[in-house]
């Protein structure tokens, strides 16, 4: 049971508070629902951290994108840049928990949280985003690759702070896409999601990036469904042999909401609608935001 | 160990002292006594606990108490302002959106919402942003009438209110 309680407004104090071996809450979504559940007990000692000044600012430094940890879905959804130029982002920051999940929940938390079903994993992980982290001692960038290592685990010490996400500009010609398998239109958690971004230069595919979902421990990127993709022209053979790539990278497990059969044969199916998006969108057309559930025959 | 805040809640500061552990809802209902918040599933699945802080929608079952401090929080008891019953919940009575009525209170946060953001959703819009409460009585008609009701400008004083033709409660049991 939670013992101390402390609110920071700065980062230093937050980081203080770390290294006396307190553990950060923002938005609460995951934190207190996971105690509530039983999945694990609300820590000894709690920072809030949702006060913090200058931690929920989206930039965009050299045309990048920069996400302060504090940055909630809401605002990521209401981001005009994000639509436009990270649309996999907006697709999965739209369908996250309900508008109440959206307007207290932070990406930094959901990152931070590593769970291999999270919806805007996919994206920043497709679209190359590392993550900031700071300690009393210095920060450090990593890949969310090397970020996430298993269900509910990082790499990151007990001492550090995720500040903020880095996304790097992407190439022009890139479209993408974030879609999930769901069976409740609001707080729902994806039984299968995958994400593409996919850069054309005239008919060609010259680059593509594809993520699976509540398909393997962490979420991943599937290279040979990248390949897969890489040098056609995105027509149905190339869409089909990606899509099977994916289904191949799953090792999804059986739980209350899918068994791993279902997941494994699903997985191609919304990897399929995921690619197809993310090439229409690369070549100027449009898919609406959030993609899911529009893309599954359902408005 | 206990912890000194106040909480502003509708407007009013209550002084409160709460272990650390103690969610927003379980502090409005238990020490401030406010009770039109409902613990439905205390997991963030039902939104009956919904209310506004800072007048965004947060399930109050899943947030500290604690965290509340020097935030406005807006229950359904404060919803209506000066009025006794406001639009939004006259509506809701006149299309019977109210069967036992223990989803209303997160429906009414909810759903006032979505008209801030959205002043005038089609149905497809209510029922997607209304997913997040779950209701067991009514089967939602009652409820999305409600709100478009309201979009409309359609709604009449309390008093006046005519049961709409199509409202009647279906009988079951349990």
């Amino acid at each position: 049971m939670t013992r101390s309680f402390t609110s920071a407004t700065t980062i230093d104090d937050a980081l203080s508070a770390l290294a006396g071996g307190a553990r950060p809450v923002a938005g609460g979504t995951d934190l207190v629902v996971g105690a509530r559940q039983g999945k694990a007990p609300l820590p000894d000692a709690i920072v809030a951290i949702d006060r913090i000044l200058g931690l929920r600012a989206i930039d965009a430094p050299d045309g990048g994108l920069r996400l302060g940890a504090l940055v909630t879905h809401g605002d990521i959804v209401a981001s005009e840049d994000i639509r436009t130029r990270f649309t996999a982002l907006a697709d999965a920051s739209a369908i996250v928990g309900s508008h109440a999940t959206r307007a207290q929940g932070t990406i930094g938390g959901n990152v931070m949280n590593a769970s291999p079903a999270m919806d805007t994993g996919g994206p920043l992980l497709c679209l190359g985003a590392t993550a900031n982290l700071r300690s009393a001692s210095g920060e450090r960038s990593i890949e969310l690759d090397e970020l996430w290592t298993g269900p509910g685990s990082t790499s990151a010490r007990a001492d550090e702070l995720l500040v903020a996400l880095d996304v790097p500009s992407p190439a022009a010609g890139t479209g993408s896409c974030y879609v999930r398998l769901e069976y409740r239109r609001q707080m729902e958690i994806a039984v299968v999601g995958a994400t593409a971004v996919v850069t054309v230069e005239g008919d060609r595919i010259v680059g593509a990036r594809v993520a699976i979902t509540a398909l393997t421990p962490t979420i991943r990127r599937a290279p040979e469904a990248e390949s897969a993709l890489v040098g056609t022209d995105g027509a149905e053979d190339a869409v089909e042999a990606a899509a099977a790539a994916t289904a191949a990278a799953s090792t999804p497990i059986s739980d209350v909401r899918g068994s791993a059969e279902y997941r494994r044969a699903m997985a191609a199916v919304i990897a399929s609608r995921a690619i197809i998006s993310a090439i229409t969108r690369a070549r100027g057309g449009s898919v609406p935001i959030p993609a899911s559930p529009a893309l599954h025959g359902v408005t | 160990m206990k912890v000194a805040a106040t909480l502003r809640v509708n407007g009013t500061d209550y002084p409160v002292e709460l272990d650390p552990h103690v969610s927003l809802l379980k502090a409005v209902r238990e020490e401030l006594g406010l009770t039109g918040s409902k613990e439905g599933c205390d997991d963030s699945e039902c939104g009956a606990c919904m209310m506004l802080l800072d007048g965004e929608p947060v399930n109050a079952c899943s947030y500290l108490a604690l965290q509340a401090e020097g935030r406005d929080v807006t229950t359904v008891e404060g919803l209506a302002g000066d009025e006794e019953v406001g639009p939004l919940q006259r509506a809701f009575l006149q299309q019977a959106g109210v069967q036992c009525g223990f989803c209303t209170p997160g429906m009414l946060v909810s759903a006032t919402t979505l008209l801030r953001h959205k002043p005038d959703p089609t149905e497809d819009e209510i029922r997607i942003a209304l997913s997040g409460n779950l209701c067991r009585c009514t089967g939602y008609r009652g409820i999305v009438r409600a709100v478009r009701q309201v979009a409309s400008g359609d709604v009449p004083p309390l008093a006046r209110a005519p049961v709409h033709e199509d409202a009647t409660p279906p009988h079951h049991a349990g």
